[in-house]
């Protein structure tokens, strides 16, 4: 099927949703709690077009791109004065509640606006409320951490806010974070994320700390990977096979020379 | 119960009913205690025990203890506790439990009338003897709420004995489903929760659906401040419900349905799990109802107490055991509902008319009302009215209708301010809207909504700011939270209407807030939000002058905003030193008989002297 975007057509494919098609063609619209990881959420806003089709009898109406499905000659507009004036709304009240973050200062920033027009939320931090960090947990198929109360005073929380009994350390949630809120740290072989405590797996060869116990466990059990998989880094599995590879080589250089003495 | 057989047709239902009649007409007198929300609260259980307490000891001829019915809601919740004597209607109001005696000896024993407990037309200031001729029931259509006052909502005899489980039996053998749709959509009827949707379209939908399971539910989730209707259905007719619900499965081809009734309603939910377990009992739920192929069972959810879970895909998501959070509709939930099935949900009310639908057919329905708002709204009346109350109006009875007549107009003889409806993202209509008749789309365009039928009137002490604030307020905290414009949308919003009150605010911040409003609703992802700035944006449109008077003036014409208001004693002061003692921080000085001292330094503006004051001695300034 095809679509039509800012006057161009594209082409779609059943299931998609809008986003997904703009994200392929480069197309710029802003959108922070969307990623290919996870369910689409539609928290943000930022990723809002205006859609309407010509059977609609001139209907139109304004949609978040990663939630509406596309569908044959669906046409969008990404820029309407009014949609640029909900984002910078958005990023303007983002702006109030991280005034801190780089990330939305340089997206609000891009959609002209430097400073917020509303009050700054006190003790200030970098969490967005855009639900990344939950969802890709759940996906991951651990759900140690969940949102918690509701309204402004909403959070990401862990149960009962104690250290995550479910959470085995994968980083799933600091790496896809948008605006690098959640914290871990790694001091030899510890871990340490949500307030709780992880034993890193150290290589058996060079002695680096790759991968929580607990995390290694989950995946030998859970996604069909041989137990010893993580007894060696990659880094070393690596080498290992360079090393292989070059006995073989040496070897058939061996071969060859002795063909030429025999011959 | 006498009757245990499970009525399996037609015919065994209308012997039952006959049955209960005959059992009814036995009952030489009934009393009928009021058991609703406003009478509880008044002390009608007291009321009632002190009853059963007198027919301990004193035999009464043919009144026994079966004479006194405990029922729902009778409306007029501002006179609690009532008691209502049938067949005569004698309606007792503001009864104490040291005139029950008095009721037994004098009214039940020898038929005589207690003037003094008899309900005083405000107006006229006459007495009135029987129910139907108050002024408050008399502008009234009931149907919704026909059985409220009249059964003992824990008794399925009274329900039957009123028509309970006709539509059931009419229904099932002998309508197909479609022509059930059919006549619902012939009865134009829509969502009573307030979105207005046409019910018959609904179940149409989702009936046409390809799938193998399909789900009916009812919306008991009922949150707005001051609203309690649905409530008073629940607890005081909860079988109609139930009727409504099995004609609706039948419609749609639910095996499955369930009721999301709030937690905070303990009365609704005890009744309703007796109804669900006595409509099994008598075979209207469960397995081949009425003899047919049809089996259905109802479930009981209960809400947790979030007002969010009332919008229907946060609902369905809290049934389900998930946190109860809205998610973006474009696909409908008659096609992707609970568990991603196809799921009618409709309210309470919604539910409570199918059976009279069914019954006396869709042309009888839509004869009521006008043509696009057809049959009747139930309303709970609150705020500064005479007799605040549960009512229900044809749709398209104008506002005045229901304040001034059937209201009894604004308490104290105040003068009328403005009326809010449609819950706390309704809005505020002034006195010159009066005269709109009530329905879907009038109050939507006049920029409040039907809602699910609160009603608050205000009179002329209101600060509509400070009205502003307070339903923001309730929006922020309910807000679940998911997306921005609504969480930090109506939070700034509610931060800069408190800047109004304070006096702090500037035009500009009134330029910002209607800025903000505008794209809060169009950012929204659910209803909540998209309605979230109506508080402000109703108020700002019809009592802009206001927002202009605490803004440029520094003033609050309402008397309410503590920051710009100050209380003063002028010389009507007769010296009564009324208001000394209750002053919480000995603000006010003086001697009896000679003008009192008010300490400006020291007064924390409460306003108690001045609602003790029966001089009109203090201004508020």
């Amino acid at each position: 099927m095809k679509i039509q975007i800012n006057g161009r057509w594209y082409e779609a494919r059943e299931g998609e949703m809008v986003l997904d098609v703009l994200r392929r063609e480069g197309i710029d619209v802003p959108a922070l709690c969307a990623h290919e990881a996870v369910e689409p959420y539609g928290a943000c806003r930022l990723c809002m077009v205006e859609i309407t089709h010509e059977d609609w009898g001139g209907w139109k109406g304004n949609v978040t791109s990663c939630l509406y499905p596309v569908e044959d000659k669906l046409i969008v507009q990404t820029h309407t004065e009014d949609i640029i004036e909900l984002r910078k709304t958005v990023l303007n009240l983002l702006l109030a509640r991280c005034p801190n973050s780089p990330e939305i200062q340089k997206l609000a920033s891009e959609y002209g606006i430097d400073t917020t027009s509303f009050v700054p939320r006190e003790d200030a931090d970098n969490c967005i409320m855009c639900g990344l960090c939950t969802r890709v947990c759940t996906q991951m198929g651990f759900n140690a951490i969940s949102v918690a109360g509701r309204g402004y005073g909403r959070e990401i929380a862990t149960p009962l806010k104690e250290a995550p009994p479910d959470c085995v350390g994968c980083l799933a949630c600091v790496k896809i974070c948008p605006t690098h809120h959640i914290q871990y740290e790694d001091i030899g072989t510890t871990r340490e994320i949500w307030g709780r405590q992880f034993e890193l797996v150290k290589c058996k060869q060079c002695g680096k700390a790759l991968i929580t116990r607990e995390f290694a466990d989950y995946l030998i059990e859970n996604r069909d990977i041989p137990a010893d998989y993580f007894d060696i880094c990659d880094d070393c599995k690596r080498s290992g096979t360079a090393r292989d590879f070059k006995k073989l080589v040496h070897w058939e250089e061996k071969e060859e020379a002795e063909e030429e003495v025999s011959a | 119960m006498e009757c245990e057989m499970k009525i399996d047709s037609p015919d065994k239902l209308n012997a039952w009913k006959e049955e209960c009649l005959q059992k009814d007409a036995k009952l030489k007198k009934k009393v009928m205690v009021c058991f609703g929300p406003g009478c509880l609260a008044a002390g009608c259980r007291e009321i009632y025990a002190k009853f059963e307490e007198i027919l301990a000891e004193r035999k009464l001829g043919d009144i026994t203890l079966e004479s006194f019915k405990k029922t729902g809601c009778h409306g007029l919740c501002e006179k609690g506790p009532l008691v209502v004597i049938e067949p005569e209607g004698i309606f007792y109001n503001r009864v104490r439990t040291s005139q029950v005696k008095d009721i037994v000896e004098k009214t039940l024993a020898k038929g005589e009338i207690i003037e003094r407990l008899l309900y005083k037309n405000p107006k006229t200031k006459e007495r009135v003897l029987k129910y139907h001729d108050i002024d408050f029931y008399k502008k009234q259509t009931r149907l919704a709420l026909r059985n409220l006052g009249h059964i003992d909502p824990d008794n399925i005899e009274d329900y039957v004995m009123r028509d309970g489980y006709q539509s059931v039996a009419k229904v099932l053998t002998g309508m197909t489903p479609e022509e059930v749709i059919d006549e619902v959509k012939l009865s134009g009827i829509r969502g009573r929760g307030g979105g207005g949707f046409p019910a018959g379209r609904k179940w149409a939908t989702c009936r046409g659906v390809e799938s193998d399971v399909r789900y009916v539910i009812c919306n008991g989730d009922e949150g707005d401040p001051g609203a309690f209707m649905d409530r008073s259905i629940m607890e005081g007719d909860p079988h109609s419900v139930l009727e409504g619900m099995i004609v609706a499965s039948y419609a749609v081809g639910a095996r499955d349905a369930y009721i999301y009734v709030r937690e905070e309603y303990p009365l609704a939910v005890q009744h309703l799990y007796q109804a669900i377990d006595d409509a099994k009992e008598h075979g209207f739920l469960g397995e081949n109802i009425m003899g047919t192929d049809f089996s259905l069972d109802i479930h009981i959810s209960r809400g947790g107490g979030a007002f969010v879970c009332g919008e229907s895909s946060a609902l369905m998501k809290s049934v389900a055991g998930e946190v109860g959070e809205p998610r973006a509709k474009y696909i409908h939930s008659v096609v992707k509902g609970l568990w991603d099935k196809p799921t009618v949900l409709n309210n309470v009310e919604t539910f409570a008319n199918i059976p009279l639908i069914m019954n006396k057919g869709g042309d009888w329905f839509r004869s009521i009302g006008t043509e696009k708002s057809t049959g009747t709204k139930a309303f709970s009346l609150v705020g500064k009215v005479e007799n605040t109350g549960l009512i229900e109006v044809p749709m398209g009875t104008t506002l005045r209708e229901i304040i001034y007549d059937i209201g009894g107009g604004i308490k104290d003889g105040r003068k009328f301010k403005a009326v809010q409806t449609g819950g706390p993202s309704g809005g505020c209509l002034p006195e010159d809207k009066l005269d709109l008749p009530v329905d879907f789309d009038t109050l939507t365009k006049a920029g409040s909504m039907m809602g699910s039928g609160g009603m608050i009137v205000m009179d002329d002490h209101t600060c509509m700011v400070d009205v502003a604030k307070y339903f923001l307020k309730f929006l922020v905290d309910e807000s679940c939270g998911k997306d921005v414009p609504c969480r930090e949308g109506l939070y700034q919003l509610h931060k800069m209407v408190v800047k109004v009150t304070e006096g702090k605010a500037s035009e500009a911040d009134l330029q910002l807030m209607e800025h903000l409003s505008k794209y809060i609703i169009m950012g929204s992802l659910c209803g909540l939000g998209k309605s979230g700035p109506n508080p402000f944006l109703s108020t700002v449109r019809y009592f802009r002058d206001e927002y202009l008077a605490h803004i440029i003036d520094k003033k609050c014409p309402g008397g309410v905003c503590r920051d710009l208001i100050r209380f003063e004693i002028n010389d009507k002061c007769t010296g009564c030193t009324a208001c000394i003692a209750p002053c919480p921080v000995d603000a006010i000085t003086g001697e009896k008989d000679k003008i009192h001292i008010l300490d400006q330094e020291k007064c924390t503006k409460c306003g108690a002297c001045y609602a003790v004051c029966q001089f009109d001695a203090i201004d508020i300034i």
